[in-house]
């Protein structure tokens, strides 16, 4: 791997940031609403408004605003949240690994049950698995996905009570390391906060994976129909390869690579949906503390929130390029 | 002359042959039908409803939550309205959502795409940095941000929902352009001195509406999808107004008691967009265009 | 002349391919023998259906959209068409192997060569493979290491153990033909079908590869189906040639004889067509292969023929033994005078 690459792409990243950032600090600061009325509310009077105003710069020319807007990003500072009172990028840290968690989870299963899945669907082409899975994958796209968690609720919480209703952890949450608690509590050897924190995420992890599951099989699907023809496909297959050997190493990695790059645009999905999901399940992770500060308009707090997100979103499609390009010996060994 | 009628028949041949397909996908012709059924009841919605009043803010508090009944399929919800009623209503205004939406991001996409495709150089490299820009921020949060920003209303909604959803156009209608720019006749144009303007709307235009098509009618469900999400966080259409979102998350409030008030909202965004989906994938067959 | 039953023997074979405008009728009622230790090549033009006739004996067709309508396929004594997909398999596997058509595509392009080969050396045949072969990548103390080394020797490729490490991108295409012709030696087979091994490659290399195939046909004893549109390269290669026309085969002879006195109108315009230099492509005859879902009315050829008579429209002419194993389904030759002018001809030109 090239480390031209790398540095061009961590260039493009950090420009696209950059603009992420102008255009999340002008959406803010140039629609209706000021921040100093909102912050000090409906009672405040006129000159009260002002000397915040003057006090938090805001009357200051907007690319003056943007440059100490900056400044501020750099050194960590997201500015004071009105709800927690706290700062933003305090907030974020601390709530960022249930988030974390949940995505990572959501995909993991995603990833695991959509490739045989849609490996089988490939190999049984217009029988009974493949229509299942064509109509199961239908069917995960198009639901709501709050109103799947909602139903899932009624299900499994409500009636069966098989999973908790909401939250993370019903216990004493395992001792901090990562802040992702399913791996602290096999870190630490906690099986009571593991068993706890995993029948938390279940419905959850549930709710958010079904529709890039769903788009993962397809996916591989349609990719291992491809595989299928390849002429090195029928010439191992002839040479007496077996056929799980053929199907689920070499054939499988060439259509997985194909996937990659979806994959990555689903870690986005996922971010995005976790809004709602969260939201649904009260899981305290970054979305539903963004979904509140937005509903409040702690404009402090939603800049933040979309940052980060926007952030994590490049971050994972930059490792998923990386990857790409460490799979792919065509690319790799391109002079 | 006679070339001509040749291509013709070709073409004629490639279109009943698209339509055998389409029409030999059950998948599809479902899809069609729930996408005519949900336009129909959007439609005819005061004549289909059993209580077109209850859309809005009647009050009938001896019906209070009631279940599923024969006189109430869906129900009623707080104030003994009928839920049926409500999300038939419900249909007008998550269609015309969708609609509204897409109308705008195509306006806005596909220009900025065909400029960027077209002129090359630095129009291309500002419109597409700026999609890039758009792009990496999950078009739900952007949509969130912008809602925020604007206030929760249905309108705002639509406004940030589209915001979010153009560079997908911008996007598209680019790597079209790209590919038919290298095309014969648009060449053989360039040499001629048509301008390019004309270029632009008579050649390049038409050429890439079979691929608009397929997206439109995919992503129909999904801004569907992304203007109820709005909705259910409160950011969307405000009660008493009985749009789908809305609904559900006031009735999550009376679980697991009043099941049917969030069940069956949430069964009418599921049709509809599965209808999209089915149609739009059918509709990819038929003109046998790859689109994200 | 063998009187022995020969290793392969196809009779009748007929695969039709369905489209939405009807069935593309693809192979129609082909008949090839190949004895033991005997080069047969099967000469045709693009499109004329003789891939098709190697896939249906590999069973690499794909069924759908193909189907095999009638017709059977004798290997040493048993149908191979008649097996169910394990038993063929199995059989396949062991007995038959595979020179494909196009290297660049035949290799799979995100494992190395040794990765590719390894496993299928140690893996061979067995219906399947141990959570072993996933995991990991090879282990140069392996026995299948060894064998590796020895086949790429085999193949003549310089410094075999650096090739284990490299990745097919990083092959010519003739390196990449003489990698999967070792791969090919790998389960000892004793028929060899090729598939326009050289077609792909450059002249200055289809040489070399020619000249291989022929070293290891020797060596190993092996029959082999050769596939090629190019006569030249059937003369240098093959005992007896079959022609094929638009899925049938129309003549068969030794390969002297049947490049020296051709019978068939269809061979006769082939072997006119040869470029004086070797290894390029013919040039043709006038007019095209027909339309396989509506062929012409008996004899396929006659619509291009030069020689046709009026039977030649209405009955497709059965495939007749003219002289010992030269054999020639043409109207022309089933009148008794016709022959006999024939064999003066050949006779004066024998």
């Amino acid at each position: 791997m090239s480390l031209y690459f790398t540095l061009r792409r961590i260039s493009h990243m950090v420009l696209v940031l950059l603009g992420i950032s102008i255009l999340i600090f002008f959406l803010a600061r140039i629609l209706p609403g000021d921040p100093a009325r909102l912050t000090l509310g409906p009672e405040a009077t006129k000159e009260q408004v002002q000397n915040l105003r003057h006090q938090l710069g805001l009357d200051k020319p907007i690319y003056i605003q943007y440059y100490m807007f900056l400044k501020d990003l750099m050194r960590g500072k997201l500015g004071v949240s009105l709800i927690t009172k706290r700062d933003v990028s305090k907030d974020l840290l601390q709530r960022f690994p249930a988030t974390l968690e949940l995505v990572c989870f959501a995909m993991t299963l995603a990833i695991i049950i959509g490739i045989p899945l849609g490996v089988e669907s490939a190999l049984h082409k217009d029988k009974f698995i493949d229509y299942f899975s064509r109509i199961f994958a239908f069917t995960g796209v198009s639901m709501p996905r709050f109103w799947l968690g909602i139903m899932l609720q009624l299900i499994f919480a409500y009636v069966l009570s098989l999973f908790p209703l909401t939250g993370r952890i019903s216990g004493m949450p395992p001792r901090h390391i990562t802040g992702l608690y399913i791996l602290d509590s096999i870190l630490t050897g906690n099986g009571r906060a593991f068993v706890d924190s995993l029948s938390h995420i279940i419905l959850p992890a549930t709710t958010l994976s079904l529709s890039p599951l769903a788009q993962i099989t397809r996916l591989i699907r349609a990719n291992m129909i491809e595989q299928l023809r390849k002429d090195y496909t029928i010439v191992s297959r002839i040479g007496g390869m077996p056929e799980n050997l053929n199907i689920y190493k070499f054939m499988l990695k060439n259509a997985f690579m194909s996937t990659l790059t979806i994959i990555g645009l689903l870690f986005g999905w996922m971010l995005g949906n976790a809004f709602l999901v969260e939201t649904v399940f009260s899981w305290p992770g970054i979305a539903r503390y963004g979904v509140n500060s937005v509903l409040r308009k702690d404009f402090n707090a939603v800049i933040g929130v979309t940052l980060l997100v926007g952030f994590g979103y490049i971050t994972v499609n930059f490792i998923v390029d990386l990857l790409y390009r460490y799979l792919d010996p065509r690319i790799r060994l391109r002079k | 002359m006679k070339n001509l009628s040749q291509t013709k028949n070709v073409h004629k041949g490639n279109i009943s042959r698209a339509l055998y397909r389409f029409t030999k996908s059950p998948l599809s012709l479902i899809g069609l039908s729930l996408v005519l059924m949900m336009v129909f009841i959007a439609i005819f919605a005061p004549f289909i409803a059993p209580y077109p009043e209850d859309a809005k803010n009647a009050v009938h508090f001896k019906d209070m939550f009631q279940p599923p009944s024969l006189k109430h399929p869906f129900g009623t919800d707080e104030v003994g309205r009928d839920v049926l009623s409500r999300v038939i209503f419900g249909s007008r205004i998550s269609l015309m959502l969708g609609v509204i939406v897409l109308s705008i991001a195509v306006l806005i996409g596909v220009p900025l795409g065909l400029l960027a495709g077209y002129f090359g150089g630095i129009v291309e490299t500002i419109i597409m940095r700026l999609t890039d820009i758009f792009l990496s921020i999950p078009s739900l949060v952007l949509a969130l941000a912008v809602s925020a920003a604007l206030g929760p209303n249905l309108r705002n909604s639509m406004i940030a929902i589209s915001f979010s959803w153009w560079p997908w156009y911008a996007r598209l209608a680019y790597g079209e352009t790209l590919k038919i720019k290298e095309e014969e006749f648009v060449e053989a144009d360039e040499s001629l001195g048509v301008s390019r303007i004309y270029i632009a709307l008579r050649e390049i235009l038409p050429n890439m509406t079979s691929s608009l098509i397929v997206k439109v009618s995919l992503d129909l469900g999904y801004a569907i999808l992304t203007g109820a999400s709005l909705g259910f966080l409160g950011l969307g259409a405000q009660p008493p107004t009985p749009e789908w979102g809305t609904l559900i998350s006031l009735g999550r409030t009376h679980l697991p008691g009043m099941w049917w008030l969030s069940t069956f909202p949430g069964l009418a965004i599921f049709v509809t967009v599965l209808g999209f989906n089915l149609l739009g994938d059918g509709l990819r067959d038929f003109f046998d265009v790859e689109v994200e | 002349m063998r009187t022995d039953e020969p290793i392969l023997r196809i009779e009748d074979l007929a695969v039709y391919f369905k489209t939405i405008d009807g069935d593309a009728k693809v192979l129609d009622g082909v008949d090839i023998s190949i004895h033991k230790g005997e080069v047969v090549a099967l000469v045709g033009e693009t499109g004329c259906g003789k891939s098709v006739t190697g896939k249906t004996i590999l069973g690499s067709l794909p069924i759908p959209p193909a189907k095999i309508v009638r017709g059977r396929c004798f290997f040493k004594g048993k149908d191979l068409l008649s097996l169910d997909k394990d038993e063929r398999r199995e059989i396949i596997s062991n007995n038959i192997s595979y020179v494909p058509q196009d290297p660049m595509t035949s290799l799979n392009p995100v494992f190395t060569i040794g990765e590719q080969m390894l496993a299928l050396i140690r893996w061979h045949g067995k219906k399947r493979a141990g959570l072993r072969a996933f995991l990991g990548r090879y282990n140069k103390r392996d026995d299948s290491w060894g064998k590796a080394i020895e086949l790429l020797n085999k193949v003549k490729i310089p410094s075999p153990e650096m090739i284990l490490n490299r990745y097919p991108v990083e092959l010519s295409g003739g390196m990449r033909q003489r990698v999967l012709i070792a791969m090919s030696l790998i389960g000892n087979p004793s028929l060899l079908i090729a598939d326009e091994p050289t077609t792909a490659l450059d002249v200055t290399i289809q040489k070399g590869i020619i000249e291989l195939i022929k070293e290891k046909v020797e060596e190993e004893n092996l029959s082999v189906l050769y596939i090629t549109h190019n006569l030249g390269v059937a003369r240098k290669l093959s005992d007896r040639i079959y022609v094929m026309y638009a899925g049938n085969i129309v003549e068969t002879a030794k390969t002297s004889e049947l490049l020296d006195s051709p019978l068939h109108p269809y061979t006769q315009g082939l072997i006119k067509s040869i470029p004086k230099l070797t290894g390029e492509e013919f040039r043709g005859i006038d007019g095209r292969i027909p339309d396989y879902i509506y062929p012409p009315s008996g004899c396929r050829f006659h619509p291009r023929c030069d020689r046709a008579i009026e039977k030649c429209s209405m009955e497709k002419p059965k495939l007749l033994r003219i002289k010992d194993s030269h054999s020639v389904a043409c109207h022309i030759y089933s009148y008794k005078e016709v022959t006999s002018v024939i064999d003066e001809r050949s006779d004066i030109t024998g």
